[in-house]
């Protein structure tokens, strides 16, 4: 716990932006008190309301600016959901979308300043990607029945590999979510963490703290391309797992 | 400093994703938030979207496939056009030739009209010079026998009538 | 006396475990380098290649986060 004592005297407190808050008072949090999770999440609620809802109130033919941005996410997503899942995979469109967004915005609406990143808790990331794992195990064996075992089982392999591959196969497939959450989770936290240390450099460097600053910059810079970035590639994988349950096994 | 402050929060670690007091509260929240826009996305926002661009890819379509009819019926106009313009070319050609052939004709026959006529003409000038060529010519034989005998008796001899109007004869003819 | 030597170990830890990192990015840079000799090599394929290198490069760098993790783990956690 003293690690900031050793740390030569700057104030720098990299993880105090994830702290979860109560909203109102300063009780302990139980599982229904309002918190910042809960107001972030409610304006990724509203931003994807005023992004997908609103904006395409009028059903134009020829688009306005916002519709054909919702118009960009929608084909987006589905362009992605039917080339990655196969046309099987468009039943899952819905849920897909319903992660990308949640995803998306909540990196995008965390890189304001003094906001709080939903996406950068492990606990969030974690039910996205459990959430992801057990659709696509229910979803293969519901679909495929015993037959979704045969994934683990290479047949284009030799026959003294095939045991050996199965179980590098069955554990592979157990990392998945534990890959997939902490990949996006981690990611976050650590261009969070690496923006507040610059920041805690900043103010510790007086004139030459320009340097820090402009660093900052760079990394926001960054940052925008990862939030990006690991929106994109979360759902690409989502549809990556996808195919396994919903597609053909010997594509 | 930040140890109070995790104090004060009441946390036990420095990592507040590892905190696990606080799981229950973001598992719930964001359950709910996932509910919220899958039902939002499903129910409102994904078949409007996708109603626009259906709609609007059916418009596109519609509209080229007007826009082919129209050409069509451009060209097809065009052709009739054509057609007429040929129609009415041949026609005109045919009332040219028609009525060139008719005033042919009536030139032809105004011609011939005109051609007896002349050689009606013609053949009467000739007669009525004929005439004149002959009065003349028995005047001058006349004028020469009166001349002749004249000067016979001008040169003192006696003029036989006779023999005058044979020398004169013979001479006219000669 | 005892804590500061345990304070010490983590901090040869944490350290120690950034060097992962290095592996991360030994992994992206060689799949974004091969993508793009491929991709010169033949350009007309290389947009349809583009989800694959997103996710190959996702697939590298979630190992390198594993190790930043276990760094912040070993700083903050333990």
């Amino acid at each position: 716990m003293a690690t900031e004592e050793h740390a030569g005297g700057l104030q720098i407190h990299p993880m105090d932006q994830f702290v979860v808050k109560p909203l109102f008072g300063d009780g302990p949090i139980e599982w229904y008190t309002p918190t910042n999770v809960t107001l972030w999440m409610g304006i990724a609620v509203l931003a994807m309301i005023a992004l997908l809802v609103l904006s395409t109130r009028r059903r134009a033919i020829v688009p306005s600016r916002g519709q054909s941005v919702a118009e960009l996410f929608y084909g987006f997503i589905h362009k992605m959901v039917e080339d990655v899942a196969g046309h099987e995979g468009l039943k899952f469109f819905p849920y897909i979308m319903t992660l990308f967004m949640f995803v998306f915005l909540s990196n995008m609406l965390g890189l304001i300043p003094m906001s709080f990143t939903t996406t950068s808790h492990i606990a969030v990331t974690a039910v996205l990607a459990l959430l992801v794992f057990l659709t696509v195990t229910l979803v293969g064996f519901y679909r495929k029945g015993i037959g979704f075992l045969s994934m683990f089982w290479v047949s284009s392999a030799p026959l003294i590999l095939r045991p050996i591959l199965a179980v590098i196969e069955l554990i592979s497939y157990f990392v998945r979510p534990l890959s997939h959450s902490i990949r996006l989770g981690g990611n976050l936290m650590a261009g969070h963490a690496v923006i507040k240390v610059f920041a805690g450099f900043a103010g510790a460097m007086g004139v030459a703290s320009v340097v820090p600053i402009a660093a900052i910059a760079a990394i926001y810079g960054l940052e925008l391309l990862v939030a990006a970035v690991q929106a994109y590639v979360f759902t690409i994988l989502t549809c990556v797992y996808l195919r396994d349950a919903v597609g053909d096994a010997h594509h | 400093m930040a140890t109070e402050a995790h104090g004060e929060a009441g946390q036990a670690v420095g990592m507040p994703q590892l905190d696990f007091s606080t799981w229950p509260n973001q598992i719930f929240w964001l359950l709910v938030t996932l509910v919220v826009i899958y039902f939002v996305l499903s129910k409102i926002a994904l078949p409007r979207i996708g109603a626009v661009l259906a709609d609007r890819k059916s418009t596109i379509t519609n509209d080229l496939a007007a826009a082919e009819e129209l050409k069509q019926k451009a060209v097809a106009a065009e052709k009739a056009y054509n057609d007429a313009l040929a129609n009415a070319r041949t026609e005109a050609a045919k009332i040219v030739a028609q009525a060139k052939a008719e005033i042919q004709k009536d030139l032809d026959a105004a011609t011939a009209k005109a051609d007896v006529e002349i050689a009606a003409k013609a053949a009467e000038s000739e007669k009525s010079i004929a005439e004149i060529r002959d009065g003349a010519a028995a005047a001058v034989s006349e004028v020469a026998k009166d001349v002749a005998a004249e000067l016979v008796a001008a040169l003192g001899g006696a003029a036989d009538a006779k023999t005058v109007t044979a020398a004169v004869t013979a001479r006219l003819k000669g | 006396m005892e804590g500061d030597i345990a304070e010490m170990g983590k901090f040869i830890g944490a350290g120690l475990a950034t060097m992962g990192l290095g592996g991360a990015g030994i992994g992206v840079g060689h799949i974004a380098g091969n993508f793009l000799a491929g991709a010169l090599r033949n350009p007309s394929a290389a947009p349809g290649q583009m989800a694959n290198l997103f996710v190959g490069i996702a697939f590298a760098e979630a190992l390198g986060i594993f190790s930043f993790l276990i760094a912040l783990l070993l700083m903050f956690a333990v």
